[in-house]
């Protein structure tokens, strides 16, 4: 009896909910799979995507929101095993599969802890709320490959913003398995846009982009680069997320800091009186 | 209209020096290279001081004295001993409010009813504010033991002089940095008179220090390598050089800039509240506030009505003597910004909106324009995109809400809006709509300590005021 032959998977780009090859045609070769290797259109059209998802993801509630952040960790869980197959260390799972839960919660929480009551000086009632930026460009960090990717989109997304996450270059197979993690999670299309390929490619088409808000250059490790991106996102005055330093701990607790970087403050007035 | 017989505030309250210096470690101390510019009222052109210029020797010694006293002084005093100082210059603040307020009538242009009323009270209530929070930092939700940056860099505009040094002082010592200060070159006066009180009250040196100058002085002070935290309060284009001077380093950044704020008006508002509103939007401190209603959207419906209660209430405003207690309307802070409310208002002729102000005479000397209002504007037009900081208001209409959010949200500013409407459902559906950092609701142009204040998109990042406000200057 012959040895069953193996379907094997194409890795492509995620788009809008859907998993498109580069417009290029291009792939480059990671553990012996091909992958997409995105071009500047293709980081285009992702904006486009994630623009056009912002409206009904921001509308959510934020229950909703938190439910399906929730549901992600809940897929993630069942799809242990190919992470694992795809050589990332099982606690590595585990600890990105709790990460999802940790911010799923915080959905309805950060509006409470974050705004609140303003006890301004006459009689009016002043209220301040988060609200997200929008459209973020995120560069996942080089490594761990699904923890640190993990930890770079939940907080974007649990606000109500849409990402382009730029996958690590190195380790693009585990960032297209999330994307089916995702795509199976009720996420809406748009909300989370990834691309696999060079960040000498990508990423300062994301960071000139006048319809990007926010720029996260966590993975950015070469210092000039980060600094041109930087240069670039003042155009349009992007909220920007410098890189983090070499041997940052991914384990740590990631505070509120990475949600409120991508959030605005809006306080409305409204007088009292009869 | 009514004749007043003149009201002038004296100025025998303030004394003002020929000359004043840089103030740097606790010292007024004269420019390395002994440059100077000067201050004018631009109410009557007549010169109010010799300033002295900074550069960037001056600009060094001042970032040296801050991190000085940032490591030896102000960085490790406990948190209620900085709150005792801050308490302190909020309670000389009160004490000196009126001379502060002539002072600023004088350099600035602005009526001293606005001075007396608005600026000064607020200045004082932003330093009282912070000092109740600088031994109160672990509670703000910023973690247990929240840190100072250490030293930082506020440039700051001449449209409200006194009231952004507070806004960026206030939080900066609060959080226990120490601070290097720019006034506008238009407007140096109050800020030295600043540093005064800072003297008076016994500040440890080198807390505090201010560098006059313009430009040029402003640059030197955001680049300089030993500043922890940049704060900006300006114009887009400079906001945006900043953001790219500071590309890769480890400063923090904040910025308050522009904005083309939309203030709409449906059809069921009260008519006369909203004029009130409208006016009050546009022609407070002669429109030269970031956060300005200068695009007013009507419903088409009560446009018509609208336009003649405002141009009838237009028709009472005082504009003259920044001095006069009864002036509505000052002077225009400079001749550079005359200049620019000019091309602005002749490209809207040009470009076919109709122009219209009431009767008006203006002074012979000193910066004047008369309030005025363009109707027929389409978006497409300069004036109603690009922002004029003067008192032109730009008018269009609108038939339904999701229009009047489209139109009120197309421009790259983000900074406020105003709704008039006596629906609240309509109040609420509305203020999730508009992306700008404050909404005022059946009011305009409100300011308070305690109330986050900043913008969406290019009008900057970071908030100011508030707990929000303490994030800019903590390592967070």
């Amino acid at each position: 009896m012959s040895e069953r032959v193996a379907v094997r998977k194409t890795y492509k780009l995620f788009v809008g909910g859907k998993f498109p090859r580069s417009e290029s045609g291009r792939s480059y070769l990671v553990q012996d799979s091909n992958v997409s290797l995105a071009s500047r259109k293709d980081a285009r059209d992702a904006v486009v995507a994630a623009r056009a998802a912002v409206k009904g993801w921001a509308g959510a509630t934020a229950y909703n929101r938190g439910q399906i952040l929730y549901r992600v960790a809940e897929m993630l869980e069942g799809r242990r095993e190919q992470f694992v197959a795809l050589g990332v260390p099982g606690d590595e799972v585990d600890a990105a599969t709790d990460r999802w839960v940790w911010y799923a919660g915080w959905s309805d929480k950060l509006p409470q802890v974050y705004g609140g009551a303003n006890p301004v000086a006459g009689p009016y009632f002043n209220l301040s709320a988060p609200e997200p930026t929008g459209v973020v460009a995120v560069v996942a960090p080089e490594a761990p490959a699904l923890l640190g990717l993990v930890s770079v989109i939940a907080p974007a997304i649990v606000t109500g913003n849409t990402v382009v996450v730029a996958a690590s270059p190195t380790a693009p197979l585990a960032a297209v398995t999330l994307a089916e993690v995702l795509a199976t999670s009720d996420l809406p299309g748009g909300v989370v846009n990834i691309l696999t390929g060079r960040l000498s490619e990508t990423v300062p088409t994301l960071a000139a982009h006048m319809d990007v808000n926010a720029i996260d250059l966590t993975g950015v490790t070469d210092a000039e680069l980060a600094a041109d991106m930087e240069v670039k996102a003042a155009e349009n005055l992007k909220r920007v997320l410098r890189p983090v330093s070499a041997g940052h701990d991914w384990s740590a607790d990631p505070g509120l800091g990475r949600m409120t970087a991508l959030l605005e403050t809006k306080t409305v007035w409204h007088p009292k009186g009869v | 209209m009514f004749e007043y017989a003149p009201a002038p505030e004296s100025r025998s309250v303030v004394d003002i020096k020929a000359s004043s210096g840089l103030f740097i470690n606790g010292e007024f101390v004269d420019p390395a290279d002994g440059g100077s510019f000067k201050s004018i009222n631009p109410a009557s052109e007549e010169v109010l001081a010799e300033v002295a210029e900074g550069g960037a020797q001056d600009v060094d010694r001042a970032v040296r004295a801050a991190r000085k006293a940032y490591e030896k002084v102000w960085g490790p005093m406990p948190g209620r001993d900085r709150a005792k100082y801050l308490f302190r210059i909020a309670r000389i603040i009160q004490e000196r409010s009126r001379e502060l307020a002539v002072l600023e009538s004088l350099d600035n242009g602005k009526p001293i009813r606005e001075s007396r009323d608005v600026d000064l009270p607020l200045v004082a209530a932003h330093f009282f504010y912070y000092a109740g929070w600088a031994d109160k930092l672990p509670y703000a939700g910023f973690g247990a033991n929240p840190r100072p940056l250490g030293v930082a860099a506020q440039v700051i505009p001449w449209n409200f002089p006194l009231l952004m040094l507070a806004w960026k002082i206030a939080p900066a010592l609060a959080a226990g940095n120490t601070v290097v200060l720019k006034p506008a070159e238009t407007t140096p006066l109050t800020a030295s008179l600043f540093a005064e009180i800072c003297q008076q009250a016994d500040l440890p040196a080198g807390v505090v220090n201010i560098v006059t100058g313009a430009g040029e002085t402003g640059r030197a002070l955001v680049e300089h390598a030993d500043v922890d935290k940049v704060a900006f309060t300006g114009s887009t284009d400079v906001g945006r050089a900043i953001a790219r001077a500071v590309a890769g380093s480890r400063k923090k950044l904040t910025l308050e800039l522009g904005g083309k704020a939309a203030n709409i008006v449906f059809d069921d508002a009260p008519v006369d509240q909203a004029v009130e509103g409208i006016v009050n939007g546009i022609f407070f401190n002669q429109g030269h506030v970031c956060c300005a209603g200068s695009r007013l959207l009507i419903q088409e419906s009560v446009a018509e009505q609208v336009l003649e209660s405002l141009k009838r209430r237009m028709a009472q405003l005082r504009l003259g003597d920044p001095l006069d207690k009864n002036t509505d309307i000052g002077a225009i802070n400079s001749a550079a910004q005359l200049s620019r409310i000019r091309e602005l208002t002749t490209a809207g002729a040009a470009e076919g909106a109709q122009q219209w102000s009431p009767p008006c005479e203006l002074p012979e000397r000193g910066f004047w324009f008369a309030p005025t209002i363009f109707t027929g504007v389409t978006q497409a037009h300069r004036i109603a995109r690009e922002e004029i900081f003067g008192p032109v208001l730009s008018v269009l209409t609108f038939r339904t809400p999701a229009e009047a959010v489209e139109k009120a949200n197309n421009t790259p500013y983000g900074l406020s809006a105003g709704i008039w409407t006596e629906k609240g459902s309509r109040i609420l559906w509305m203020a999730d709509r508009l992306r700008a950092g404050v909404v005022w609701a059946n009011t305009f142009n409100k300011f308070d300590p305690t109330s986050p204040f900043g913008g969406y998109k290019e009008s900057g990042y970071g908030r100011e005021g508030g707990r929000h406000g303490l994030e800019a200057y903590l390592n967070v």
